[in-house]
């Protein structure tokens, strides 16, 4: 659907050449929920702007729907740009313009007839139920109908693909929960390939099926977004998934405990299975040895569910061993997790 | 119309109106002060436009960069805009008279009113369109938006209130510098205030000038806040 391919860019800035990215290969598959995450510099905006060239790479070539994009003329850039729609963080809707006209402005460009925009624009604001903000002006509304508005805008012409750079970072967490519910809905009811660029781990938890990890200009880590969850490899991805999913035990929980062994403290993942519970139970019943459950949590991703347990296990080094093995042979994965740097 | 007016005003300023200048000439001095605002106003607009579209879209971070028109306009603005009204009035007679076939008379005195204000509201309307978030072009290029269709159905509607109130402004510089077209013979209160007030020392000619002249700033004012405002 989305190709980058060998995709570089770099700026002229006093005379000094920086590099936004380097060498980036991605392939972004049809109908999936992809998610770019990185912090600020990463180079995310920049990417998810060369899918619809609103940036030139220096080197390589973009992709869409079998189309070059880069190899195209401006006319012809123009039309495919009409078929990939864009929301923003800023939300970008014309202060002099109502809601209404807002949302026909990419119609009017293709120069629909006014029964034909109408039509649409009745459907459109229905799905984001706004009708009643039809004849509202953009500061008349909240921070989350703009963005609705900014969604309708986007999807005005049946795209293919939507874009959202950041389209929650300006906006509350309920409000953030209930554009992305909306952005999955038109992902499952539309089967359109939406990417999302965002800092926030949480929307990627929420809504992505793919995610790319970016660090300097680079991909540093890529995959399905449990897959990323429940293995990261790369430091950067692990302090992001720590943002949602406790990595470590906290502090507190750590300097309260009666037994300072830090070396008895094992985290448990579960992944997949709610059997966790039984799990744990057989450990106790079978093997000599004391479990202290410290700190759990659970997560679900994509349909999956990650747990997270941390314990402490006391006894007979032998036995721990052997538990930690049978434990393991059940598909948890255990990892020593007590002594922090 | 016209004469009736004339009466009547003659009429309510009659106790107290101890000039040698007469009401009729006055009404005709801002007739011809209307004028010159109008037409210099109507085609400073047009150079304006276009000047701010072309330095605005060609400029370095622009939708369409063009170093050879940006940096060659650049300075004959700065030039243009340089000029005190003055020197620009006499600066200009042979194109003047080209233009209009005499350096003399009310339609003379637009040709460098013109001059004068039409790079003036082209950088307005410059500043104008630089206000116009950013974010508001980016969107227009992604939904797939030819130059023209961003400049006119997006970046100047948005930068409408903006322009309306810069205009504004050069229409009030405007009606201050038709003052000083009386030097080509082009009448209008200005020249009134000059060659009755300050040259026969007949104070209340200026005194009259100046009441008139702030209601019809005031007018301007009005008129573009109200206009700036309605959407």
């Amino acid at each position: 659907m989305i190709q980058f391919k060998n995709i570089s860019k770099h700026y002229q800035l006093k005379g000094q050449t920086l590099t936004a990215l380097k060498q980036i290969n991605l392939d972004i598959p049809q109908g999936s929920i992809f998610g770019i995450i990185g912090y600020s510099g990463a180079g995310k905006s920049t990417l998810i702007r060369l899918i619809n060239l609103l940036e030139r790479p220096s080197e390589g070539q973009v992709i869409v729907n079998g189309h070059d994009l880069t190899a195209l003329n401006a006319a012809s850039l123009r039309q495919q740009r009409a078929n990939i729609g864009m929301i923003f963080q800023h939300f970008n809707l014309m202060q002099t313009k109502t809601v209404a006209a807002n949302i026909e402005m990419p119609m009017q460009l293709l120069g629909w007839s006014k029964a034909k925009r109408q039509q649409r624009l009745d459907e459109l604001l229905a799905f984001i139920g706004l009708e009643h903000k039809r004849n509202a002006y953009p500061d008349e509304l909240s921070g989350g109908q703009k963005q609705r508005v900014g969604i309708a805008r986007a999807l005005a012409n049946h795209p293919k693909i939507l874009l959202c750079d950041e389209a929650t970072s300006a906006l509350d967490p309920q409000t953030t929960q209930s554009v992305l519910q909306l952005l999955k809905k038109i992902n499952q009811e539309q089967g359109i390939t939406i990417v999302m660029v965002t800092h926030e781990m949480d929307v990627i938890e929420s809504v992505c099926d793919h995610v790319a990890v970016m660090e300097q200009g680079q991909v540093i880590e890529m995959g399905s977004t449990l897959s990323i969850f429940s293995q990261p490899q790369h430091p950067t991805t692990q302090t992001f998934i720590q943002t949602v999913l406790q990595q470590h035990l906290p502090v507190k929980i750590l300097n309260n405990l009666e037994n300072q062994n830090h070396h008895s403290i094992y985290s448990l993942q579960f992944l997949g299975t709610s059997a966790q519970e039984t799990v744990v139970q057989a450990v106790i019943k079978q093997f000599d040895l004391s479990l202290n459950i410290l700190f759990a949590n659970m997560t679900e991703i994509d349909g999956t569910v990650i747990g997270q347990m941390f314990v402490q296990l006391l006894g007979n080094e032998q036995i721990i061993q052997e538990a930690i093995a049978f434990l393991q042979a059940r598909g948890v994965k255990v990892q020593q997790a007590g002594v922090q740097a | 119309m016209r004469d009736l007016i004339v009466a009547w005003l003659t009429d309510i300023t009659a106790p107290f109106w101890k000039s040698s200048l007469s009401i009729d000439q006055f009404v005709t001095a801002l007739q011809e002060t209307m004028h010159m605002v109008f037409f210099a106003l109507l085609f400073g607009c047009m150079w304006g436009l276009i000047q701010a579209i072309i330095v605005w879209t060609t400029r370095p971070q622009g939708i369409l960069p063009n170093k050879v028109i940006y940096h060659g306009l650049n300075p004959i603005i700065n030039a243009l805009r340089s000029l005190p009204f003055i020197i620009l009035l006499i600066a200009v007679i042979p194109l003047t008279k080209f233009l209009v076939g005499s350096s003399i008379g009310t339609w003379a005195a637009i040709v460098p009113l013109t001059i004068y204000i039409g790079p003036y509201i082209g950088r307005l309307i410059e500043i104008s369109l630089l206000e116009v978030n950013e974010g508001i072009v980016e969107s227009a290029q992604a939904m797939g938006a030819t130059p023209t269709q961003i400049i006119f159905k997006f970046v100047l509607p948005e930068a409408r209130s903006s322009v309306i109130l810069n205009l504004t402004t050069a229409t009030i510089s405007l009606i201050g510098a038709t003052a000083m077209a009386g030097a080509v013979g082009a009448g209008g209160i200005g020249d009134l205030a000059i060659s009755y007030g300050y040259q026969r020392f007949d104070t209340s000619v200026v005194i009259l000038t100046v009441i008139v002249l702030l209601i019809l700033v005031q007018i301007v004012q009005m008129l573009g806040e109200w206009l700036a405002k309605i959407r």
